[in-house]
């Protein structure tokens, strides 16, 4: 495992519509491995892998963005308020910290309320980043910022924010770094916009024209106390999507990724996810339609800052993708 | 065959949304003797081609009915009772004590089941039984449960055709089968007659959790036109205000944003014509059918509606008039057949 | 175009009917003042109006230019006994301001009122009379002669007739016709360095359907979407944003719920403001959505931003807006497409 490349990823600052920075690490990293590498319009990046074969194409996709803030108003004592770019709850936020693009960190807190036992609304939340005034305050309203948490590496569990999807990113790149020749032309996609709209996946995807696409991002488990019963666990190897509330996967590439994890004895997981979607649901519906499917990395505490997957879990993802994808 | 035979093969066979494979396997033989050309799509879309007999290059009428159903997913399993969740609309209220059936790696008989009255609370009693307390009892031991039903299974209502009075039937996954029981029966009546268009009759896939098949197969065919047909409310004891329609009174022809008005008068002109009867749909906003994802498919699609009233719709006694069915059939193949080579819809403000 | 002359042609478009999917009378109320300005104009499949105008020739960019013709209204759904119309909201419209108003039903734009039950017989009930249990009456005898006036899909828009109301105009329908007569003035201006592709969209209100297709058909390089926006610039209990604000210029949009503008193109517009001596202000992010968030999507993907006037009461029956908020719109689209080259949306 990685850890230096997968703490780059984790910390490199890309909320959606803003994935320059990230953008530029993944780059850096996939430009050497690949065959030809670009940026698409909304500024999705693909790194293009030529197949040896009749030229099927399958997109592999992963999203750079990370889910965030950006700020409504700013008060005249110079606390913001914000909403939310993806999907956040006010629950896991408060007192954490958040970053702006020009580093300036900020604290979240929440107004004092009647009723402290509720959950309060995202509109009670404020950022305080030390601003005497809303003349002093150094960031306005239309700023994005993200959530801010280190990576640890605690035995075979890694606890980071934002690996909801740069764990994905970093599959695919270690799946990129250690793939032999394959038959099918594979088009690495880091989409943008996940967290918001599927854009970035669904016009990258649509340029493409893909015989084929999955997506590799991260999913739910119901393994932790009391949780909403979910038949997925971390540390009990990758899970292959059945369905989803956006997408039902194509039986053929579902069928295709367990053949492959049985073929090389990788444990796996069915994955039906009730609450939540990949990119996989937008490239599935562009052009005439596209047989689409996911790999999943079970990770427990999702769209916290403190997201935690197991490492056998990470590097079982990557062998089962070379499995599926270069067939022996 | 006649349409009482056809609406129970259909509804008898199994197409919950993203399986919708062997409701394809039943179409396919049906249609094949009415069709030059049969294929099913990327996403499983069974797209029929009958062509006209206009020059080349022929403008094309894309009619779509979806063939998916609403069912049930296996999501877990704990002390060998299969948990449950749906797919697509699938009404809660109407599920508890009925005979389903798991498809696993061979097909197994089960039943609904959760806890009884007497062991709940008054509150609890008065609510529905919300997902996690509800059960698929295979009647089998755990480890053989886990070893037959893997995760994702789909389970669907036993429930075979029951004929009412009147030549009404009631019956599951009729939404949407009595559209393509109707699309069927239109590409019969339409090889017998002439018609200048190219036909593609399409059984779509995966409606019920967004109409997907529809937006992909209109975007691979572009038709010139597209109708989409399926169910619509019908009257009923305890619901029949405006935005409802009378069982055995003919088909629902829809107007609003998503028609081109020039199809909608040009439906009702042909069932006049016809001697149809129909009611026309008010639909303001999105119609909640295939014609939604077709009209923005590319640069745009003129879609008309039919709709088909039936009653009690996503629950497994959907009822409906067969006469509906046929009055619909009808409908779709005079208006196919009544499409003149060189028309086009036009808006009025068209020079 | 001068301020009188751009109010008129906002008037006109304002009075004109055209509810979602039935914008055709508003099609008719464009053509004559784009025609000869333009180097076509057509109507595609679902109903918009496409004007291409030539560029200069500077640079070969494909730039989409969209605001809607439809607006928010009602629709017949079923007659009672006593020939009142039931009716079904075509877009948002608020329940709360129907009560007491004076509409106008189908093409003949036939008189009708929305009355309740007299306050002496009503229930003490503090709760919105929902949208369902509403009736529009023409004065029809019964069901039958209902029936015939106004049968079902009827359209019904707002009476209201456009005029100047202090140092504000109001009317109904700014959103988004407010955006449409930002769009004609644009285009009856001299060529810009793009070619432009101005298109008035249909069924924004019920979906942003008529921006998907466009932006498909058009595959432009860059769009800019025009609307009429909120402002919420109303005395509030607590200080927080006010979404937008009537004269304080044309209003960004950085993300809603539909789609994040593209930073490129907020940079773009924020220089040429600021240069130009532009007033300019930022909406609220994370509140609605425009035509931008079916645009973005097509095809290969299309850098897109919003450009708004901002309108109090907007969805109903009478708006208002800030004339100079218009002309600075107008003018601050002209030069931010001035400024716009390859290079802008380019990546490398």
């Amino acid at each position: 495992m990685d850890l230096e490349l997968l703490t780059q990823l984790t910390q490199a600052f890309g909320p959606p519509g803003y994935e320059e920075e990230i953008r530029a690490v993944i780059r850096e990293v996939v430009t050497p491995l690949a065959d030809s590498v670009w940026v698409d319009p909304l500024g999705s990046l693909v790194a293009l892998k030529r197949g040896t074969g009749g030229g099927k194409k399958t997109v592999l996709a992963a999203h750079m963005d990370e889910i965030g803030v950006m700020v409504t108003y700013v008060d005249e004592k110079g606390y913001l308020r914000f909403t939310r770019m993806g999907g956040i709850s006010p629950l896991m936020h408060i007192g954490g910290r958040v970053r702006f693009a020009d580093g300036t960190v900020g604290v979240i807190s929440v107004e004092r309320r009647e009723d402290s036992s509720k959950i309060p609304a995202l509109e009670q939340l404020y950022i305080d980043v030390g601003a005497s005034s809303r003349e002093d305050a150094p960031v306005k309203v239309g700023d994005p910022a993200v959530f801010m948490r280190p990576l640890v590496a605690q035995g075979r569990r890694l606890i980071s924010k934002t690996l909801d999807d740069r764990v994905g990113c970093y599959v695919l790149i270690e799946t990129l770094r250690r793939l032999g020749p394959t038959p099918d032309d594979l088009y690495f996609l880091f989409s943008v916009q996940e967290e918001v709209t599927l854009s970035g996946a669904r016009t990258s995807a649509y340029k493409i024209d893909p015989d084929m696409a999955l997506a590799v991002d991260v999913t739910m488990t119901g393994d932790t106390p009391k949780a909403l019963p979910m038949a997925v666990e971390m540390g009990k190897g990758p899970a292959i999507k059945v369905q989803d509330s956006g997408m039902i996967a194509h039986p053929a590439v579902r069928d295709l990724l367990i053949a492959a994890a049985e073929r090389v004895g990788i444990p796996y997981q069915r994955e039906i996810l009730l609450g939540g979607s990949t990119d996989a649901a937008a490239m599935q519906l562009v052009r005439g339609g596209v047989p689409s499917g996911c790999v999943s990395i079970p990770c427990r505490y999702v769209h916290s800052p403190s997201e935690m997957v197991d490492v056998t879990d990470v590097e079982q993802t990557v062998a089962l993708l070379s499995a599926a994808l270069a067939p022996a | 065959m006649n349409t009482l035979e056809l609406i129970q093969q259909l509804s008898a066979a199994v197409g919950p949304s993203g399986r919708e494979a062997a409701v394809s396997d039943v179409l396919r033989p049906l249609w094949e003797p009415w069709s030059d050309e049969l294929r099913t799509d990327a996403m499983g879309n069974l797209i029929a081609l009958q062509r006209g007999n206009g020059a080349e290059p022929r403008p094309a009428l894309m009619s779509a009915a979806h063939m998916d159903e609403i069912a049930l997913i296996v999501t877990g399993i704990e002390k060998g009772f299969l948990h449950v969740h749906r797919i697509g609309g699938t009404d809660c209220r109407a599920l508890l004590g009925l005979e389903v059936t798991v498809h696993g790696q061979e097909d197994l008989p089960g039943i609904i089941g959760t806890r009884p009255p007497h062991v709940l609370s008054a509150d609890e009693r008065g609510r529905i039984v919300p997902w996690e307390k509800l059960f698929v009892d295979v009647g089998l031991p755990h480890a053989e449960v886990v070893a037959r039903v893997p995760i994702g299974a789909p389970v669907s209502i036993q429930r075979p055709l029951i004929r009412l009075q009147n030549d009404l039937v009631a019956g599951k996954a009729l939404d949407n089968r009595a559209s393509v029981a109707a699309l069927t029966l239109a590409l019969q009546q339409l090889r017998r007659r002439e018609h200048a268009w190219d036909f593609y009759a399409v059984a779509t896939v995966q409606e019920e959790v967004g109409a997907k098949g529809a937006l992909t197969s209109a975007f691979g065919l572009n038709p010139t036109l597209a109708i989409a047909l399926d169910v619509t409310f019908g009257k009923q004891a305890d619901d029949n205000g405006g935005g409802t329609f009378p069982l055995d009174k003919g088909p629902t022809i829809g107007i609003g944003p998503n028609f081109h008005p020039q199809l909608v008068q040009r439906l009702r002109d042909v069932a006049k014509s016809e001697e149809i009867p129909t009611a026309l749909e008010p639909l303001p906003g999105h119609s909640g059918t295939d014609a939604w994802s077709i009209q923005t498919a590319r640069e745009g699609i003129p879609c008309g509606l039919l709709g088909i009233p039936l009653r009690y719709m996503h629950q497994p006694v959907e009822t409906l008039a067969l006469r509906d069915v046929e009055r619909t059939a009808r409908l779709l193949a005079a208006f196919t057949a009544s499409l003149e080579a060189d028309y086009r819809p036009r808006w009025e403000d068209e020079q | 175009m001068n301020r009188d002359a751009l109010l008129e042609l906002l008037y006109m478009l304002s009075n004109t009917p055209g509810t979602s999917g039935d914008e055709i009378e508003v099609r008719r109320a464009l053509r004559p003042h784009l025609e000869g300005h333009v180097e076509s104009l057509r109507v595609d499949a679902m109903g918009n109006l496409i004007a291409h105008k030539k560029g200069t020739g500077a640079h070969d960019l494909r730039v989409l230019l969209t605001a809607h013709m439809d607006e928010v209204g009602l629709m017949v759904v079923d007659h009672t006994g006593e020939g009142a119309l039931k009716v079904a909201t075509s877009g948002s419209i608020d329940a709360r301001l129907l009560p007491g108003l004076e509409v106008r039903v189908g093409p003949q734009a036939r008189p009708g009122v929305i009355g309740i039950k007299a306050i002496h017989r009503a229930d003490e009930d503090e709760n919105v009379i929902p949208v369902s249990a509403l009736t529009v009456d023409i004065g029809a005898h019964d069901r039958e002669e209902a029936l015939e006036l106004a049968p079902i899909g009827t359209r019904i828009t707002f009476a209201t007739t456009a005029h100047p109301l202090g140092q504000l105009v109001a009317g109904k329908a700014f959103d988004d016709r407010a955006g449409c007569a930002a769009l004609v003035a644009l285009l009856q201006g001299p060529p810009l360095p793009c070619d432009v592709f101005g298109v008035f969209t249909v069924q924004e209100e019920v979906g942003l359907r008529g921006a998907r297709v466009a932006g498909y058909t058009v595959a432009p390089a860059a769009a800019f979407v025009l609307e009429g926006t909120i402002a919420d610039d109303l005395p509030k209990e607590e200080e927080g944003s006010p979404t937008s604000e009537i004269g304080k210029g044309p209003v960004l949009t950085v993300m809603d719920r539909s789609y994040v503008a593209d930073p490129r193109l907020v940079r773009l517009v924020i220089q040429v403001a600021t240069a130009a001596g532009i007033p300019y202000q930022f909406k609220q992010p994370g509140i609605g959505g425009t035509d931008a968030g079916t645009i973005h999507f097509t095809r290969e993907g299309v850098p897109a931003i919003t450009l708004a006037i901002p309108c109090r009461y907007i969805h109903g029956p009478v708006a208002l807006l800030d004339p100079q908020d218009l002309e600075h719109t107008v003018a601050l689209l002209r030069a931010s497409l001035e400024q716009l080259t390859p290079e802008v949306i380019q990546r490398p």
